[in-house]
């Protein structure tokens, strides 16, 4: 490992920490400036029409994620729980309500500001639909609309579902909007703000198809959620975004060039031992250590489901800035929790085929249904259809009471272990062919 | 089988055959004939009937079958009903099913629909979504749509359209079916300790395992012996029990509650069964419109029921009311989000109307009632002494 001192912040990490500072500073002054805030979540997020309505978005899961990463969720569980909230429902909502029980303070120390619309994008999960009903009574003055995102149950997305998005958003999304805003509904600024999120798209692909060579320049799953940010929440379709994704493919094309191997909170890594595809996201709560148990050991994520929940891009959709509210709808249903079972097995099957991975592992959380329930039956197809080693470890995403370091360790590496003998076995065998 | 005693008994043992033979039987003496299973909480079991089916409630395992295979599909924090489920679809116990529907209710139920296609069971798996915009023109059109899918896939097994005809015919047998249960339970509002909760349970949850004629048959002879005295009223406590719309609870747990002195006068058991409130409009042209527009305008509160404008709280409490009773149980499966989710506001909403409440949490294989009936009991004392 090379020592972290000599690790040089790049241009694209300075870029993506001024449009966080500039975000966070922007709703800190909401109420100076009067710009309205809207709450929301991360599927199928609307942050192109959000923008072309000039207002702020706020996302409750990246506070709760933030909350772990500060070692406060812990806290906020329990406040939620004394609240009456059971200990077994999902942390994310429980980390949020204790957040708000507590000031609603902001990872800057800030306490952010009130929701002036509340969008429910309900997409691929049903708590966000028990979340929002929370929300609503926490602020009963704000405005409040609903868009139900079809599920993808058949595996494709119908032209019925279709109108019913774009139906629901133009009867109930964009009035709303019009109303809190106090603006007209601009198809021509949604549709150039779509315009540059196809860009931005393009280069996000670009900078996961990078993983495909060997080494791989990136880490897709631990790095992987700090790449995915700008276009997965409040910067889809903004200049900005488009220039941090720009530069952020040159970097790891460079990278690539020179083969060098992913960077690491410990500095660059000097070895890929072992190349690994992960479905579920990451715990948040002691997300370096759990980082560091897989750089210690040569272990890359060449490619994660969880970097998709924002869009899986990689399959081929992209934003259609001539049919603006269609392509809102198709994004939404796109997103990655809202695909079924038996696209999300071919997805992975397809990405441990195509990004050549030794194994195929499983982080299951605890908090989280609508990724978890079923992903033992994903593991089974995935060992049979491709015949990688797979692994399964549990923890959650902001609880620490279910991250047991020791347990996990022990279990990853026994499976490190595992890919180990299968890496000399099928080198014995090319010998002996 | 005439008396109720009979009734009741055959009720039992029916509502827990776990291989559906009296489905099964029905389905073969017709080779046109379909059954399609569903899953908590709703389906419009009137399509399926108008497509020559059977609909049959799949309410999970309960304590009548050990999971051994389920089990290693689920993790120990995802509740406990897909597990059984599974476990009965490995053993067979589904084979005769044309077709399963995933009501739309919560992500477990949603992603058990992607494993019953990857696992190929049935000739159909459809993931059933509830509409959750409830303008006409929007969800309305979309919840039509929905149903128009279900329809065509069991075409596709037995070349029967469902024709208005065949749909107005199953509204009005389902609208009857509504209205006898609904006497049921009005009856016990009054007179809880004419018909027990353990034996309304098995009642219902025979109905779903069986068609509706005989269904309605067999409460209309329930009814003519209910609406009369019989056995013995107790110094109960009366309450609703909310919560429990998914993975049942076991009998056993029904039955503490009742021993604990505390008399179930409304509860969401069978939720499904009692989901319309009032008729679905009889012999229009239009029976889907008409089933859709029940859905928009007449559907319960339930978890899985966008919320906002008519919250769930405030509809318990005008439950509480309605049927006169003195608190609330919430009792929920273990793990079961939406029924966890809604329970701090519900609860919040009881407070606010005075109304008292407890609440724990079980499996459908629970064994052990001694704490719940403690505390039933507790809770029960608390109010005669308070009232
Ligand atoms: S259940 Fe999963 S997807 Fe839904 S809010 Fe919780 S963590 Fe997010
Ligand atoms: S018991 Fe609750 S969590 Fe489990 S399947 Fe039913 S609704 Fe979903």
């Amino acid at each position: 490992m090379a020592n972290p001192k000599d690790a040089v912040k790049e241009k694209s990490m300075i870029i993506q920490k001024e449009m966080l500072a500039k975000q966070f500073n922007d709703l800190s002054k909401a109420k100076e400036t009067g710009k309205k805030v809207c709450y929301t979540f991360v599927p199928g997020n609307l942050i192109e029409l959000i923008l072309s309505f000039d207002m702020l978005p706020v996302y409750p899961e990246i506070n709760a994620l933030q909350s772990g990463m500060r070692k406060k969720s812990g806290g906020y569980i329990k406040d939620a729980e004394k609240m009456g909230h059971s200990e077994d429902v999902c942390t994310y909502v429980k980390c949020d309500i204790g957040m708000m029980l507590n000031g609603n303070i902001g990872p800057t120390g800030e306490k952010l500001p009130e929701p002036d619309l509340l969008l429910l994008s309900y997409t691929g999960c049903f708590t966000f639909l028990k979340w929002f009903e929370n929300l609503n009574r926490l602020y009963p003055n704000a405005e409040i609309a609903m868009l139900h995102t079809p599920y993808q149950e058949d595996g494709k997305i119908t032209k019925e579902q279709i109108d019913y998005m774009v139906k629901q958003l133009k009867e109930e999304v964009l009035p709303k909007f019009e109303k809190v805003s106090g603006k007209k509904f601009d198809s021509a600024r949604l549709s150039k703000l779509l315009s540059n999120s196809v860009q931005s798209e393009d280069y996000w692909v670009k900078v996961l198809q990078l993983a495909k060579i060997k080494p791989s320049p990136i880490d897709a799953y631990f790095a992987g959620v700090y790449y995915m940010g700008p276009i997965n929440t409040a910067f889809r379709g903004s200049d900005e975004c488009l220039e941090y994704y720009k530069e952020l493919y040159h970097e790891i094309k460079d990278r690539a060039e020179k083969k060098l191997l992913p960077v690491t909170p410990e500095g660059e890594m000097q070895k890929e031992r072992f190349r690994l595809v992960v479905e579920g996201p990451p715990n948040w709560t002691n997300f370096r250590e759990f980082w560091k148990i897989f750089y210690d050991m040569g272990a890359v994520i060449v490619a994660s489901t969880y970097t998709k929940v924002g869009g899986v891009y990689d399959l081929g959709y992209r934003q259609n800035p001539e049919e603006p509210l269609e392509s809102l709808a198709t994004y939404c249903m796109g997103c990655y929790t809202n695909l079924n079972l038996p696209q999300r097995v071919d997805l992975i099957e397809k990405y441990v085929k195509e990004y050549q991975a030794d194994g195929f592992l499983i982080n299951s959380i605890k908090s989280c249904n609508s990724f978890s329930a079923g992903q033992l039956m994903i593991m089974r197809e995935i060992e049979q259809r491709t015949g990688v080693p797979v692994g399964f470890i549990e923890s959650d995403l902001v609880d620490p009471r279910y991250f047991s370091y020791a347990n996990i360790k022990n279990r990853l590496e026994s499976y490190f272990q595992m890919l180990e003998q299968r890496k000399i076995i099928l080198s014995q065998e090319s010998v002996t062919v | 089988m005439n008396s109720l005693e009979e009734i009741l008994s055959w009720c039992e043992k029916t509502a827990f055959d776990l291989e559906f033979t009296h489905a099964k039987q029905w389905k073969s003496k017709d080779e046109k004939r379909v059954i399609v299973g569903y899953l908590p909480i709703y389906v419009p079991r009137e399509i399926i009937h108008a497509a020559n089916g059977i609909a049959v409630g799949i309410m999970g395992t309960g304590d009548r079958k050990q999971i051994i295979k389920g089990d290693a599909y689920y993790q120990s924090y995802i509740c406990h009903l897909p597990r059984g489920i599974i476990e009965m679809a490995l053993d067979n116990n589904l084979n005769g099913f044309d077709g399963f529907l995933f009501p739309a209710i919560c992500d477990c139920v949603r992603n058990l629909s992607g494993m019953f296609k990857l696992s190929k069971k049935g000739k159909f798996q459809r993931y059933f979504d509830y509409a959750q915009n409830f303008d006409p023109f929007i969800g309305g059109t979309f919840y039509k749509h929905e149903m128009e899918k279900v329809i065509d896939d069991i075409y596709n097994v037995n070349g029967v359209k469902a024709s208005v005809d065949g749909l107005n015919k199953a509204i009005k047998l389902y609208n009857i079916n509504r209205r006898l249960i609904e006497e049921i339970y009005d009856i016990r509002q009054k007179y809880p300790w004419r018909l027990s909760a353990v034996e309304t349970y098995h009642i219902l949850r025979a109905g779903i395992c069986i068609t509706v004629e005989e269904h309605n048959e067999m409460l209309q002879k329930i009814l003519n012996v209910i609406r009369n005295e019989r056995g013995e009223a107790m110094d109960n406590i009366r309450v609703v029990v909310s919560g429990s719309f998914c993975e049942q609870p076991p009998v056993g747990l029904i039955k503490s509650i009742e021993m604990a002195g505390c008399y179930i006068v409304d509860d969401d058991f069978m939720l499904g069964s009692r989901w319309i409130q009032g008729d679905i409009e009889e012999d229009t042209n239009d029976p889907l419109e008409a089933i859709t527009k029940a859905y928009l305008n007449q559907s319960t509160f339930a978890s899985c029921y966008y919320d906002v404008g008519n919250p769930k709280g405030k509809r318990l409490v005008e439950l509480v009311k309605r049927r006169e009773a003195d608190g609330v149980i919430f009792s929920a499966a273990s793990f079961c989000d939406p029924a966890l989710l809604d329970r701090p506001e519900m609860q919040k909403e009881c407070d606010a109307a005075g109304v008292p409440h407890i609440n724990f949490q079980y499996h459908e294989n629970t064994g052990q009632f001694k704490v719940i009936k403690e505390q039933a009991g507790t809770f029960s004392d608390s109010i005669k002494l308070w009232a």
